[in-house]
């Protein structure tokens, strides 16, 4: 059995040191890891406006957030994360020239960070819109009574009661986050799935480094999902349990 | 007519005044985009690109189809089946909709292929000059993913389709693989059509991906366009245009099949 497995594959590839590729892969997991935890935060921020805007801005505010979800969500990941890689380091650059100053490079990190935000932003706000309606309107009312200003009361009372009902969509939207940072290989960004095909193809190991890549990724999901099973029971304490 | 009638006629129709002037920036904006970017290219790649929104179209159409036929059983067994039938289908729908769908399709292109290549059997076979190009792995990744995540929604579905209504159709006689077919399954699609429908837009902005297998779908029509003219933006937001009319088309559709099923009090 052990004979067996020692013959399956060529296990010193994975090895952390030089001639193993073990380290390669690690890296690429960790830039993945960081863009998924920056590109959430950052669609969390979207994702907070956007959706306090469409339930209480005024019309145009309306509009234009209607425009941005319905893009988004029309138009390809792949396709978006093109548009806005190149988009935004165009416009960057163009705006620090016309002020006189250097191009620069952005950094791929920054880069992916920025455009799975975007893409994030989009369905946040429609899953936290979702969670936003689901608080009592009187419980608003109240604290408005209380003279809180618009942003004590968001911090105050509609983020707290809200975040149960949020909880199971921006679960998904995380896990969705970290699957969505594979997409950055195709702009050249070393993530760990593009680490990995680089490393099969200098090795020609395919199956050994893509099935070790696979299982990085799914140890990923299933550590999310113990940590959100852990934070949904806290942020539901005290309500009736669902279904 | 009234102040009242006026917004409400406004709001059905989107002719508020802010709409008018949004509007008026939106054509503002593609007339810009249509008369100062180049779009000379748009001819001689015309016939590539019907081709490509082709290719596209039949790969979302094969999938989808072929995936949600594995998805019936996948999501039924996960409700009623055996436990050897039901921790198999779990394992699988957690390890696909754990990973990544890039992934999924280089390990198998890139891992398959190049252990198809090593087998003189399969290089002798009829299947070789399919397996060969690059669509079969295409397809077999993009149905399986759509298996995996439609399974799960069918077994959402199936679990949800009132007991009364299978013990009804067990009172009249009928046999359980007729129960099945005229009262489970059609309840659980009908109640899975909106998600369905949601499922089957992801699938669609997911087949670009194929083009990194080299599969000349529409996106990878535009990326030729992009290498071979050097243009960035053009090819890209004429090909996120024709995703939006797909889109589009999709969810009308899914609408009209939803409106065929009419719906107690809607």
């Amino acid at each position: 059995m052990i004979d067996w497995i020692t013959n399956l594959a060529d296990w010193h590839l994975l090895a952390l040191s030089p001639p193993g590729w073990g380290m390669t892969l690690l890296a690429g997991f960790l830039g993945s890891v960081q863009i998924a935890l920056g590109g959430f935060s950052l669609g969390l921020i979207l994702g907070i406006g956007g959706a306090t805007g469409k339930l209480y801005g005024g019309p145009i505010t309306k509009d234009l957030l209607e425009v941005y979800t319905t893009l988004v969500r029309a138009i390809p990941e792949l396709v978006l994360i093109l548009l806005l890689f190149y988009a935004g380091s165009g416009a960057i650059n163009r705006i620090l020239t016309s002020f006189g100053y250097q191009q620069i490079n952005i950094s791929g990190l920054a880069a992916g960070i920025f455009v799975i935000g975007v893409v994030q932003g989009a369905y946040q706000t429609e899953v936290l819109r979702g969670a936003f309606k689901a608080i009592p309107f009187g419980q608003i009312e109240a604290a408005r009574a209380f003279g809180m200003t618009s942003f004590q009361v968001l911090r105050r009372i509609i983020l707290p009661s809200m975040l149960p009902h949020a909880i199971p969509g921006l679960s998904n939207l995380w896990l969705i986050a970290t699957k969505d940072t594979a997409l950055l290989a195709v702009v050249g960004f070393t993530e760990l799935t593009l680490a990995t095909r680089q490393a099969a193809g200098t090795t020609k190991s395919y199956m050994l480094f893509f099935l070790a890549a696979g299982v990085l990724y799914l140890l990923l999901t299933l550590v999310s999902n113990l940590a959100i099973h852990y934070i949904e029971r806290r942020a539901r304490k005290g309500m009736p349990s669902a279904v | 007519m009234s102040v009242v009638d006026q917004t409400r006629s406004g709001a059905k129709w989107g002719l508020e005044p802010h709409r008018i002037v949004l509007l008026a920036i939106a054509v503002a904006l593609v007339l810009w985009m249509a008369f100062s970017l180049r779009w000379d290219w748009l001819p001689k790649y015309g016939p590539l690109l019907i081709n490509g929104v082709w290719v596209t179209i039949w790969m979302l159409v094969v999938t989808a189809v072929l995936g949600f036929i594995l998805a019936v059983p996948i999501g039924l067994v996960q409700v009623t089946g055996p436990t050897w039938l039901k921790v198999p289908a779990q394992i699988f729908c957690t390890i696909i909709r754990g990973t990544p769908l890039l992934l999924q399709l280089w390990l198998l292109y890139y891992g398959l292929g190049s252990l198809f290549s090593t087998w003189p059997e399969i290089r002798q076979s009829w299947a070789w000059p399919y397996l060969r190009t690059a669509w079969p792995y295409g397809v077999l990744a993009l149905t399986i993913s759509f298996a995996a995540y439609e399974g799960e929604v069918m077994r959402g579905a199936f679990a949800g389709v009132p007991k009364g209504e299978l013990e009804a159709a067990r009172a009249y006689g009928m046999h359980p693989f007729t129960a099945f077919w005229r009262i489970w399954l059609p309840r659980a699609i009908h109640r899975a059509l909106p998600t369905l429908n949601g499922e089957t837009v992801s699938q669609l902005k997911s087949t670009p991906l194929v083009a990194t297998i080299t599969v000349v779908d529409v996106f990878a029509v535009t990326s030729r366009v992009r290498s071979d003219t050097f243009l960035t933006y053009e090819p890209l937001l004429f090909v996120a245009l024709i995703y939006m009319c797909l889109t589009g088309i999709l969810v009308l559709g899914f609408r009209k099949l939803e409106n065929m099923v009419p719906v107690k009090g809607a």
